[in-house]
């Protein structure tokens, strides 16, 4: 077992951490304060190709392992966790699934400008009455000659008014499971600008502010009969399999906050002085410290575990990387709060002042504890496989 | 158009810097990053990549560990790396790194050669025209803005408060400022197939042209008398004075250090 990093993913890292801290982390502030998308950022992460990392060069990509990806989102989060959010979006819900589901066609057609950061990419699963519960879907899919039309809306959708390609749940049906009728749900592909497809309102959040999440409205909006992604009636296996990519993406993102804020803190105790003496000079703060770093290292090795399943899978299909994926994502999330919390707290009355960048990142992390599955749907997923 | 651009290993200024016992710097134990002048030259070249499809050749020499720089290099997008390395080339100074540099590139076919104008460590800006000199061909030395025309290359050459626009027939060499572009990331595609490539590797028997006595710390007139690392200053004093108490403060002040 080897836990050193390969050279080329050290100097992976070194990019990201460079761009991060040049490109990125000089507008967190402002894009958390105005709710502003970063276009410009991601724009210049197209031209990086950071939008298609863990995607063959052939469609467009970079043709790079998932741990590389997860490092991207996991330094870019350290600086900004909005813009965290938008790749690891990107990349692992809507890349990913037309990556592993898709046609030729379709990944001619939608997985290369996608990698190429030419478009960017979004994932609408939940609505208003079905969140953690997938199966209470409400939108309908009804097909109609060549095409499918439409109608529901999706909630809480990130990248939602900026992206260009969505990938969409809905009902196509009803099927019968061990006696009991259940709904048939497909996934399908959706481009911005087909008529009826419109925009709901923006949430305003507590967090991730610069992210754009909206409402997305289906009104009889017809799409070709070929964007249906996967085979009809398989929505609901692909939308859990994507969540578990998705996951690493989130678990990553919450390392990198948490990351932040145990780099920022370090350097504040080393400045701040209170009795005559540093702050980092206190056994209360020493202990806190060395508490924090033990549980940011403890998440990184099960992120990365989870990105090297991931791997796995893509030489054999069979790996299953769903209980490494919900680990990573429950701790490093919880680890996320926790520590971002602690560093508001080491920060004291500043920390709680917008002008310090631990105030953010603190409400970064209360999202990851929640979105792509709660906290709680993670220790499901665990203990279902434990009991099975 | 075939480019070789020379970009060397130096230690990172955000990290400390260590010596060996002779006084020469222990590049082993030091943080490291491409010399930034040098990594403007790579732009460059990068850029005439883009324009005119030129093959670039990255060139260093140094310890094994410098391998990283061309893969660096690599990953932004030159062709190949050259790493020319071996113990009786160490201890090097300008007269005796150039004149291994020159005996490597004379292996090679070039149009155009790119070096930084000099290196954060030596702060020489004496390798790049003592290059040219061994290689007989001209240098533009300085160069702010660089564009190729046919068989010719016209840079703007910084000098003073103003620039010179040189012309200078192809093979030549280029020495480049670092405010002469913003160089490129690596992209992370870029950074896999650099490490998948074959670098170069020449030592001491590969050099074309060169006499033992002229390579190496006993080739090197340069002798280090003795170097030490900056001195930590203490914290200084501050006051808070109005502009006429300040100006009679500093006057005093100087006054006293008997610098006035």
């Amino acid at each position: 077992m080897d836990f050193t990093l390969s050279k080329e993913h050290e100097m992976a890292r070194a990019l990201f951490k460079e761009f991060s801290e040049k490109e990125v982390k000089p507008l967190a502030q402002e894009v958390d304060e105005t709710e502003t998308f970063p276009r410009e950022t991601v724009e210049k992460m197209a031209k990086l190709g950071f939008l298609g990392i863990p995607v063959p060069k052939e469609y467009g990509g970079q043709g790079c392992d998932p741990l590389t990806y997860v490092m991207c989102v996991e330094e870019l989060s350290k600086v900004c966790g909005t813009t965290g959010v938008i790749v690891s979006a990107h990349t692992s819900l809507c890349c990913d699934p037309i990556m592993t589901y898709g046609t030729e066609e379709q990944k001619q057609k939608y997985l290369i400008p996608l990698a190429k950061g030419e478009k960017l990419g979004a994932f609408g699963l939940t609505e208003p009455g079905a969140g953690t519960d997938a199966q209470g879907q409400q939108t309908k899919a009804v097909l109609d000659g060549d095409e499918w039309v439409l109608n529901g809306s999706k909630c809480f959708i990130t990248n939602g008014k900026e992206a260009d390609v969505y990938v969409i749940f809905a009902i196509t049906g009803t099927v019968e499971k061990r006696g009991r009728m259940q709904k048939e749900i497909s996934a399908f592909i959706v481009e911005k600008g087909t008529p009826g497809f419109t925009f709901g309102t923006k949430e305003k959040k507590m967090g991730i502010r610069g992210s754009s999440t909206y409402e997305l409205i289906f009104t009889d909006c017809r799409i070709p009969k070929d964007n249906l992604l996967g085979q009809q009636g398989k929505g609901f296996n692909i939308a859990m399999h994507t969540l578990d990519g998705g996951r690493i993406g989130i678990a990553a993102q919450a390392l990198g906050l948490a990351e932040g804020a145990l780099e920022t803190t370090i350097a504040y105790v080393k400045e701040r002085k209170q009795f005559g003496r540093t702050i980092g000079a206190f056994q209360n703060t020493q202990f806190q410290l060395a508490d924090m770093a033990t549980k940011v290292q403890a998440a990184q090795m099960l992120v990365y575990k989870a990105a090297m399943k991931k791997a796995e899978y893509a030489s054999n299909p069979k790996v299953s990387y769903s209980v490494e994926a919900a680990m990573a994502k429950l701790y490093a999330a919880e680890v996320a709060m926790e520590v971002t919390t602690k560093a508001v707290q080491l920060h004291g009355g500043y920390g709680y002042i917008r002008e310090y960048d631990v105030e953010r990142m603190m409400r970064d992390a209360k999202i990851t504890e929640i979105y792509e599955g709660t906290s709680e749907v993670q220790r499901m997923v665990i203990s279902g496989a434990l009991l099975k | 158009m075939k480019i070789v651009v020379c970009i060397k290993q130096v230690p990172d200024t955000k990290g400390g810097v260590k010596f060996n016992p002779d006084g020469t710097l222990d590049r082993g134990a030091m943080l490291t990053i491409m010399n930034p002048d040098d990594k403007a030259g790579l732009e460059a070249a990068l850029k005439l990549k883009d324009q005119f499809g030129a093959e670039v050749t990255v060139v260093t020499m140094g310890l094994p560990k410098a391998e990283e720089v061309l893969r660096e290099a690599m990953a932004m997008g030159a062709d190949k790396g050259i790493l020319v390395t071996d113990r009786v080339l160490g201890g090097a100074d300008t007269w005796a790194t150039s004149t291994t540099i020159a005996g490597a590139l004379r292996n090679l076919e070039y149009d155009l050669i790119i070096t930084g104008r000099q290196a954060i460590d030596g702060d020489t800006a004496q390798v790049g025209p003592q290059i040219s000199e061994h290689l007989n061909i001209p240098v533009i030395s300085y160069a702010q803005n660089i564009k190729v025309e046919g068989d010719s290359v016209i840079v703007e050459r910084q000098f003073e408060d103003r620039y010179h626009v040189v012309k200078a027939k192809m093979p030549c060499l280029i020495t480049a400022l670092s405010e002469l572009n913003e160089p490129r990331y690596m992209t992370p595609g870029g950074i896999f197939d650099a490490y998948s490539k074959e670098i170069t590797v020449w030592g001491r028997a590969d050099l074309k042209d060169v006499d033992d006595s002229n390579l190496g710390l006993k080739g090197s007139p340069t002798k280090i008398a003795k170097a030490s690392d900056k001195v930590r200053k203490g914290a200084g004093e501050k006051v808070n004075l109005d502009p006429d108490e300040s100006v009679s403060y500093i006057v005093g002040k100087l006054k006293e250090k008997h610098v006035i």
